[in-house]
């Protein structure tokens, strides 16, 4: 049986009060894992393993954190990422909420969007 | 002068688990300072020791191709302080590997007592293209020798550990060379 969203979400927080060393009540569903939980890259690492353990699941490089889309020329044009971008993002990201990224896409702001509910919303995603 | 902070490997098994011993001795110049009237060793090279014991465990699951460096120390809780004249027994267990990097759990022991408990994100460079190894191979062949990992240790099908071919091919290689020195 899948679990419920409150149990996917007791576990997504643990995995991330043990990778970030933040408190369990700084992580609230609408913090932001890098502004609000000081995530860095490395974490994402971090972060994919503990998941991965807690929910049993595998998750592809990349795919939770599409850094080769960011890093791609062909996406992305004076630091902002490209229509043909964008729509490679929200196909990759089904999970996330980016219509405010789309609104000013620049690269440098893309690490700041996510939030505790997309890592949910990813996790319920894979599990179902 | 190298930067070991490990004595020798005591177990290790491809992919899986890694044990090494690291003496500490008066001898060694930090310990003078570090404190003046209690010496004791510091828990950062202690962690240092950790990573080289889980690090080249990582790198020997891909034939130490890929560039693995410490990534983050997730975790590090002490126990107690180590001194001159004690062994301590670092023992790194693998929990993931990926292309990408690995994630090491271990513990250090002052003979059978827990001394440290430490995790580990080791990351692997990704920049391969631009050619610039961190070690050369006949170099890291001959540290690897010298910390005797080849004396214990275990390939994955539990036959004994051999040296990747093109480190041998480096090694070779170096004796042909005339030395400079």
């Amino acid at each position: 049986m899948a679990p419920s969203d409150d149990e996917v979400f007791e576990k997504v927080r643990e995995a991330l009060v043990d990778a970030l060393g933040v408190d369990e009540e700084e992580v609230v569903p609408e913090a932001t894992m890098v502004g609000d939980l000081g995530a860095e890259s490395i974490d994402f690492l971090d972060i994919v393993f503990r998941l991965e353990k807690a929910f049993d699941i595998t998750i592809p490089r990349d795919e939770l954190f599409p850094e080769d889309i960011l890093t791609n020329a062909e996406y992305v044009q004076d630091g902002k990422v490209t229509a043909e971008g964008l729509a490679e993002l929200k196909k990759r990201m089904p999970f996330a909420d980016l219509t405010k990224f789309e609104a000013n896409p620049v690269v440098t702001d893309f690490g700041n969007l996510l939030t505790v509910n997309d890592m949910c919303s990813y996790v319920k995603s894979k599990l179902s | 002068m190298r930067w070991f902070w490990i004595d020798k490997f005591i177990e290790f098994e491809s992919g899986k688990s890694a044990k090494a011993v690291k003496c500490v001795s008066l001898a060694e110049d930090h310990l003078h300072d570090h404190f003046r009237y209690l010496p004791v060793m510091p828990h950062s090279l202690v962690i240092e020791g950790i990573a080289q014991t889980g690090g080249l465990l990582a790198g020997e699951v891909y034939d130490f191709r890929e560039r693995v460096v410490l990534a983050k120390v997730a975790k590090a809780i002490f126990h107690g302080t180590a001194h001159p004249g004690d062994r301590l027994t670092y023992s790194a267990t693998m929990n993931d590997i990926r292309e990408n990097g690995a994630y090491v759990s271990a513990t250090s022991h002052i003979g059978d007592t827990l001394h440290a408990e430490v995790e580990l994100f080791f990351a692997h460079l990704s920049d391969k293209d631009q050619q610039r190894e961190l070690f050369f191979p006949a170099d890291l062949l001959s540290m690897l020798r010298l910390l005797g990992l080849y004396e214990v240790g275990k390939a994955k099908d539990g036959t004994p550990l051999q040296p990747p071919e093109y480190m041998i091919q480096a090694e070779i290689e170096l004796t042909k060379t005339p030395s400079i020195s």
